[in-house]
């Protein structure tokens, strides 16, 4: 509205300056808003005549012939946004232009970590596109990673999926969500992270610790999810992405509408629902394995060049049923599951979710403020509070029947600021600091003793990173973290419990309370974690590019690897912490070449991760109890030692076809006993071939190839006594399932609906032929096959 | 100059905000209160059977673990020796000893007697067991039961609480499937 009417008075005014001595000069300059540099070849173009002009090297311009009065120019500049404004034109006239720079905002989406490839951080980063994450509607977050060479999954079924980065999972991968740093209960092996793929637009996975504005923790990796950026436009768009999924016999839908404005001003709201109900192998139905999720989205602000102003809220909600045969009384039944190599309940298909289940809660509000000084940098403040509420129900009799066995309230807050001196070409600095206040809840009320205790938590970070360009080709960054984190936590010890342990002896004067059979104990524990990153980036010639960095990471032990103690009923074995864990401290070292010629490229990535302390949880040996047998798992600190290589290929050799090949290795090795460490992704292949026809309706269609070689390096299984067999038999807790080879199919074609609407269907068929098979990183493994075939159709309607 | 202002002001502004979150959060962590003890209602700590017959003395088998999930292992004791070739009428009584008075759980199974099956597998000198108890429909549950002995030697007898089982099923554990509640196997001596 405004611009019309600026060009109408344009015009206006042209029209009664046309009669008048037209003799004026305009002289100006153009320049990059961050660093005062002249931007060449920006066009100034007089709106409304033809009259243009474009910057020299030193980014003058000059237009004569100019008529006195009022005028709207429009500069254009290919790597920036295109600038309005006008001017009084009162004689010759001198006008000084400052363009916001796209490079520099495609840089600065790149420190985040974002869409676009990053160019200077020396750290080994992949991301996922909207086309990907949409394709990945009805699925989960760590579905749609194992995209991405070096990312797999530890499962617990079908529906709960933690990303695992390197071999690497739980608290040693950080989750941001639209810089929110996830903060719920990450540490158990069988919680997803509470996160609806839908409400994002890019994902990047960053493979290690040297993303150290987030945390020195994730010796794993980070994975940043972001949404697309809204522009300073008078917009209103939106979509609807409805998937009905055959396997499970259910579907979600998911829709957003954004409205932006010309002056920054935004509001964008997201909503999804998703129901499937049990899910199926090739021979049986999952007993219980629905699940039915809710997400939704608010986010509105103001965001400009300058500062910006963004305000969010977002809300999750799973209930998620845990397959029944999973649910089993000791070790005995767990012998009888591993043996019979069938599920013991199998029902007719439903929807219900009965127990064993988890209802989980996430809240997430957030407050974000940035300025932009000119010639200086950015500075970011945030505020954000999440509350991540957990239930867990088992199979409980009588009275107790409907109430959760866990029970659990993790509440946090954080705030983060930080400056970035990002003016000068040669250099930019990074400087910032966090702190952390979170508080767990424990509720008596389930009847069971607390798996988590009650615990309050205080984190402090402060982090300085610098970037430094040596030359064109070669560039280098580094950085340094310093964390404390305070734990205070008060828990109930079984006193057998103590003894056994040994705490009686180091820790008893952190007794507070003495119950006869159970003892109250309060713990306050500090830590201190130094991280750190050093690293180069060289580009070697146009098509390639080499990377090196080295990564050091310290992470606190979490509250489950200090303070679990007692019988895990989800998991029917019993879980030991220990009070006297240390931090761990990683050194990892990557390279990376990476080659893009027309026709093909490729990416080698090897890397090498020396764990000291490295916290690892195992199967060590069972326990008795009267309600028989139990394998006893329990936490460690080892050596250990993670090499790896990951390697993508693709390929363009003929018009409209194309491949893409993925491999990827990890072998872990406990250095203190000379074993393999437990839970490693077992290597695999991914080969995929498409076809692609823009002409026809961007038509597409791809066949793929994942190829899971058997992990052959476990630790040795354990020797129970059976108490129904009375005599010691081999439990293959840690043995692996075989290979296996799943084939998928994907298509899509797009269909305009009137001039700016658009329908695209999608057709995915995952596990093709209906192949029988078990994953070593599944924890129902012992219990039943992994799923059938699954059809997907998809309907994306763009508005 | 001017870069040199913007960038210290910040620090100081990172600084002082740092301080603020820190103090307001310490702050209100204290939080001086206890939690709420939590003992467990529905763990069974303790099995008694006992078996008596006309003209022999009553024996009783028990079983008792009252750290329940805890690190020690249940303590069995048979009260004495089995007569050979008797037959035993036999009850069991589940207890939860964590609580004063101690719970008696084996109420909770007789009313959900659909919804659970003791399978008793003996061995050696301990010849047979029969049920003597019926649930709602008509099926075993095994509360009451007889055990005859055979010749005098020794020999087991394993007694499991199953949940959930098939139920009719032909008395092996294999058949009846469920979870298992609680699970000891006691050896006696028949003389």
């Amino acid at each position: 509205m405004r611009t019309y009417a600026i060009a109408l008075f344009a015009i206006i005014a042209a029209c009664n300056i046309n009669a008048q001595d037209c003799k004026s000069i305009l002289i100006g300059e153009v320049i990059d808003f961050h660093d005062n540099t002249p931007l060449q070849f920006a066009t100034i173009l007089i709106t409304g005549s033809t009259k243009s002009a474009t910057t020299d090297s030193s980014g003058k311009f000059r237009i004569e012939n100019l008529c006195d009065g009022v005028m709207e120019l429009e500069i254009y500049h290919d790597e920036c946004k295109t600038k309005l404004m006008t001017v009084l034109i009162d004689g010759d006239t001198f006008l000084k232009i400052s363009l916001e720079h796209h490079l520099e905002e495609l840089h600065e989406v790149k420190i985040i970590g974002s869409t676009i490839k990053n160019n200077t951080n020396s750290a080994l980063e992949q991301s996922l596109n909207l086309n990907t994450i949409e394709q990945y509607s009805s699925q989960s977050l760590g579905d749609a990673l194992k995209e991405i060479a070096g990312v797999s999954s530890l499962n617990t079924g079908a529906n709960i999926v933690k990303p695992t980065i390197h071999g690497l999972n739980g608290s040693r991968v950080l989750v941001l969500n639209d810089g929110v740093r996830m903060q719920d209960m990450e540490w158990g092996e069988e919680h997803a992270p509470n996160i609806d793929i839908n409400g994002s637009g890019t994902i990047a996975v960053i493979k290690g610790a040297a993303a150290l504005q987030y945390g020195g923790d994730a010796i794993g990796g980070v994975i940043v999810m972001e949404q697309p950026k809204t522009r300073e436009k008078d917009t209103l768009f939106g979509k609807t992405v409805v998937n009905g999924v055959s396997n499970g016999r259910g579907g979600n839908i998911s829709s957003e509408i954004t409205k932006s404005l010309e002056n920054g001003v935004f509001i964008k709201a997201q909503g999804s629902y998703k129901k499937l109900g049990d899910r199926e192998t090739p021979n049986y139905v999952l007993s219980n394995t629905g699940s039915n999720e809710k997400a939704a989205q608010i986010n509105f602000g103001k965001l400009l060049f300058n500062w910006g102003v963004n305000v969010k809220y977002s809300f999750f909600k799973s209930d998620l049923a845990i397959l029944r045969a999973s649910h089993i009384g000791n070790v005995d039944d767990l012998i009888r599951s591993i043996n019979n190599q069938e599920p013991e309940t199998i029902n007719p298909f439903t929807y219900n979710i009965e127990s064993p289940r988890q209802e989980v809660t996430h809240h997430i509000g957030s407050f974000n403020f940035y300025k932009r000084f000119q010639g200086v940098g950015k500075w970011n403040i945030q505020y954000d509070f999440q509350n991540n509420r957990r239930f867990e129900y088992d199979i409980r009799v009588g009275d107790d029947a409907d109430k959760a066995s866990i029970d659990l309230d993790l509440t946090t807050h954080t705030v983060t600021t930080d400056f970035k001196w990002d003016s000068k070409y040669e250099y930019k600095l990074h400087l910032g600091a966090m702190g952390r206040y979170q508080d767990n809840f424990a509720n008596p009320a389930t009847g069971v003793r607390r798996l988590i205790p009650d615990y309050s938590k205080f984190d402090f970070g402060v982090f300085f990173i610098g970037e430094y360009r040596f030359s064109d080709n070669l560039i280098a960054d580094g950085g340094i973290r310093y964390d404390y984190n305070r734990i205070d936590a008060k828990k109930f010890y079984r006193t057998s419990r103590w003894e056994e342990r040994e705490y009686d002896t180091e820790f008893q004067d952190l007794v507070i309370d003495d119950l006869g059979t159970q003892l109250l104990v309060n713990p306050v524990l500090s830590y201190h974690n130094i991280s750190g990153t050093l690293g180069m980036e060289y580009q070697v010639d146009n098509s390639s590019k080499l990377r090196f960095n080295y990564a050091l990471g310290q992470r606190a032990p979490n509250p489950s690897e200090l303070f679990s103690d007692g019988l895990h009923h989800s998991a029917s074995r019993i879980e030991l912490g220990d009070l006297r864990i240390a931090n761990e401290t990683s050194h990892k070292f990557s390279l990376s070449k990476e080659v893009n010629y027309d026709m093909w490229g490729f990416t080698i990535e090897p890397y090498a991760n020396f764990l000291t302390d490295f916290i690892l949880l195992e199967p060590t040996g069972v326990e008795y109890t009267i309600r028989g047998a139990f394998p006893v798992w329990s936490y460690r600190q080892t050596s250990a030692r993670l090499l790896g290589i990951d390697l993508s290929l693709y390929s363009n050799l003929w018009d409209n076809w194309k491949t893409n090949h993925k491999f990827s290795l990890v072998k872990g090795k406990d250095l203190d006993f000379d074993n393999a460490l437990i839970n490693m992704p077992a290597a695999n292949f991914r080969n995929r071939l498409s076809f692609i026809k823009p002409k026809w309706n961007n038509f597409e269609i791809s066949v793929e190839s994942n190829y899971v070689f058997r992990q052959n390096e476990y630790p040795a299984d354990i020797i129970v006594f059976s108490p129904e067999q009375q005599q010691d038999v081999l439990l293959k807790i840690n043995t692996s399932p075989p290979a296996y080879h799943l084939l998928s199919a994907y298509t899509k074609v797009q269909f305009p609906i009137g001039i700016k609407n658009q329908l695209q269907v999608g057709l995915t068929v995952s596990n093709l032929l209906n192949a029988e098979y078990r994953d070593y990183l599944n924890r129902q493994r012992y219990f039943a096959d992994d799923l059938g075939r699954n059809i997907t159709l998809q309907l994306n309607f763009k508005y | 100059m001017m870069r040199k202002k913007m960038s210290t002001n910040s620090i100081k502004t990172t600084i002082l905000l740092a301080l603020f979150a820190g103090f307001s959060f310490t702050s209100c962590s204290d939080d001086d209160e206890n939690p709420e003890v939590v003992n467990e209602e529905e763990v069974i700590t303790t099995m008694n059977v006992t078996l008596s017959a006309t003209g022999t003395e009553t024996i009783t088998l028990t079983s008792q673990d009252l750290d329940g999930d805890g690190p020690n292992a249940p303590e069995v004791n048979v009260s004495g020796n089995l007569s050979a070739s008797t037959v035993y009428s036999g009850s069991i009584e589940l207890l939860n000893e964590t609580e004063t008075p101690a719970e008696d759980i084996t109420v909770e199974v007789e009313e959900e007697g659909d919804e659970h099956q003791f399978i008793f597998v003996t061995s050696g000198s301990v010849a047979s067991t029969a049920y003597s108890d019926e649930d709602a429909n008509g099926n075993p549950i095994g509360i009451e039961f007889t055990l005859t002995t055979g010749e005098a030697g020794t020999g087991t007898i394993q007694i499991t609480l199953r949940h959930e089982p098939k139920k009719p099923n032909d008395g092996t554990l294999a058949d009846a499937g469920g979870e298992t509640d609680i699970v000891q196997i006691f050896t006696v001596t028949v003389e």
